[in-house]
């Protein structure tokens, strides 16, 4: 059987990447720095649903707290620059320690269960370090904790040059991307699919499938712990807000709507979901301007009534996500 | 002493509060085998709904039953346009598409109502307090809540074991399929049951309206505390819900009122006053964590199907 790379998927995949690798570029030409902060949000972003669609997309395990990760990442970053210690050699392991440390725990408990229990049990789990991050008086608690300095490296290494950081980023997605591919084409990675689609059978054949699963949810916290840290190098402030539970919804939603268990589908649901509610009051004041006139603009603020209504027929229409929409446009 | 015995009254009446949306909650997961994450948002309509009614009506009792049968019609309406399609699918998929609602719900009580937060006025005869015991006296319309839930829950607890309605949303919990094929009609009972929980939800929100202020997204902490009942509770289980509901208010309210003097006795008051209210609202989180260790499918599992 010979691979067919020359697909429409393949293609859009391909542009993507492109288009993502010359954002600086094209930044630099035109001094529109707007763009180069959103798509290195949306880079970041891209990476956490990476890392919800190895455990949501391949292993079947619905984490419905997976933001929390964001948050935890983003507070060690924050915490300890702002008890001075502003090296990222000691900030980044840490961010990562905690991260694994967390989904340890979680994971622990919540993969006792299945179903619905693991849904409401992670997402009550996010909800338990976000009450601790608003009850968090010394550091800013509700308001938040501003980032007096980006994290410090070794010299080559530069956080504060906002197209290195780009960069970093576009590495680090590309690196959480290949590793996911990686691990879900290993052994490893065909235990965690196989416990998804029967784990009693996986158990039959002989395979602690807990404890692999377990490994898994710890990788993908690890990873979104990651992004968490850049996310805050990025805004350069931590906040309670960062692990809200809608951004838990908003990651899921990326990887449903890019395609779950599919290599890219997380990064291109991130870049449609995000560049959607940048350009959605625009367009929504596009349509609206014959009908209503000046009132158009108000009606702009209101996008997310059209958002809403979006997930749900993404649900009901195009459950493979773009991806799956892109794959059966191959076979025609 | 009175002050435990006060805050006690207090987490009951929050306890109660929780009951009345975990029921719905419960009932719509052990009915239809759905999620509805949208359920905080019919709270919040309660709230919204009983702001305009009793401002529109200028009787608060006659405004709150208005805001109670509108909700009810919200909830069916919301079933059989968007609930609906969802029945028979993945809980990966309710979540996504309930949760899409809720974007949707808070967007529409923007528009509709404005951002600024609503304040819903007592009648002055529930505006008053009652003397419980020598030196402590108690708000009426706390008591006025307490009262109403314990009826709404005993009237529950008699339509779901006691009526043919019960016997049929019954019957549709255990096997769908079988009520079906004996000629109960499905679809109008699903609609029913969804109608009935977000009145209930409604309720709980619009009798917390006087209390708190009426504002978008305050379904939402509601929503995620009736998660950790019902979890605590067993899914599916209304005796749970009644239960772990009323632990879980007690526990929040004691603890956010005494865990600030419990810490002090251990460490420095400078480090309790730090750790206290993050604690405190860290409690029920690990109380749910700890029922999970000990029994991981809640303190009253309904017989799986």
């Amino acid at each position: 059987m010979t691979t067919v790379w020359f697909t429409p998927r393949n293609v859009v995949v391909a542009i993507l990447l492109v288009f993502l690798a010359l954002v600086p570029v094209y930044s630099a030409l035109t001094g529109n720095a707007f763009l180069m902060t959103l798509f290195t949000r949306i880079l970041i972003l891209a990476m956490a649903a990476t890392s919800l669609n190895l455990i949501l997309g391949y292993g079947g395990m619905v984490s419905f707290g997976h933001a929390v990760y964001l948050g935890i990442g983003g507070y060690a970053i924050g915490i300890l620059a702002h008890e001075g210690v502003g090296s990222g050699f000691i900030q980044w392991p840490l961010a990562i320690g905690a991260s694994a440390l967390f989904a340890l725990g979680v994971g622990a408990l919540s993969l006792r269960t299945r179903g619905l229990y693991f849904i409401m049990i992670t997402l009550a789990f996010a909800q338990l370090v976000y009450y601790f991050g608003v009850g968090l008086d010394r550091y800013g608690a509700d308001d938040g904790l501003q980032l007096y300095r980006r994290s410090q490296f070794v010299d080559p290494i530069n956080m504060s040059n906002r197209t290195q950081f780009y960069y970093w980023c576009f590495a680090l997605l590309v690196a959480s991307i290949y590793l996911t591919w990686r691990i879900v084409n290993s052994r490893f990675g065909m235990v965690i699919q196989g416990s998804r689609s029967n784990d009693r059978r996986m158990q039959a054949i002989g395979f602690p499938t807990y404890r692999y699963r377990l490994v898994c949810f710890v990788i993908a916290g690890v990873m979104c712990g990651l992004a968490g840290a850049l996310l805050a190098n990025h805004t350069e402030f931590v906040s309670p807000a960062m692990m809200h539970w809608t951004r838990s919804g908003d990651l899921i939603v990326m990887v449903v709507l890019g395609g779950m268990a599919s290599t890219f589908g997380p990064l291109i649901g991130a870049v449609t979901l995000l560049v959607l509610e940048e350009t959605l009051p625009i367009l929504i004041k596009f349509a609206a301007t014959p009908f209503v006139g000046a009132a158009a603009s108000r009606a702009a603020e209101y996008w997310q009534i059209v958002m809403g209504p979006l997930f749900l027929l993404v649900v009901l229409f195009a459950r493979g996500g773009i991806n799956g929409l892109l794959e059966s446009l191959r076979r025609d | 002493m009175l002050l435990v015995l006060e805050q006690c009254l207090n987490g009951l009446q929050l306890g109660l509060l929780l009951f009345l949306v975990a029921a719905g909650l419960t009932l719509i997961f052990g009915i239809m085998d759905m999620v509805n994450l949208a359920h905080g948002s019919l709270y919040m309509i309660g709230a919204y709904f009983a702001a305009t009614f009793v401002a529109w009506t200028g009787d608060f009792v006659l405004g709150a039953a208005l805001a109670f049968g509108a909700t009810l019609l919200v909830g069916m309406l919301l079933e059989v346009i968007a609930i609906r399609p969802l029945y028979g699918r993945d809980h990966l998929d309710h979540v996504l598409g309930t949760f899409g609602l809720v974007l949707f719900f808070n967007e529409l009580v923007r528009i509709v109502w404005g951002p600024a937060g609503l304040r819903v006025p007592l009648p002055d005869w529930l505006n008053t307090s009652v003397q419980l015991l020598p030196g402590l006296s108690y708000p009426t319309y706390r008591i006025a809540i307490i009262v109403t839930a314990l009826a709404v829950a005993l009237l529950l607890y008699i339509l779901v074991m006691r009526t043919r309605l019960g016997m049929l949303i019954r019957a549709g919990a255990s096997n769908r399929e079988m009520a079906g094929a004996l000629g109960v009609n499905i679809k109008l009972l699903y609609t029913l049951v969804f109608g009935l929980g977000a009145a209930l939800a409604g309720l709980a929100g619009l009798m917390q309206a006087p209390i708190l202020t009426v504002q978008i997204g305050m379904g939402e902490n509601v929503l995620i505390l009736a998660f950790v009942i019902i979890i605590i509770g067993g899914i599916g289980s209304i005796r749970g819900a009644f239960v772990a509901a009323i632990m879980v208010g007690l526990i929040d309210t004691i603890g956010r009122a005494f865990l600030p003097d419990i810490l002090r006795l251990v460490m420095t008051s400078r480090g309790a006053a730090t750790v206290a209210p993050a604690l405190s609202s860290m409690m029920i989180y690990l109380v749910m964590a700890i029922v999970l260790v000990v029994r991981p499918q809640g303190l009253f599992p309904v017989a799986s199907k």
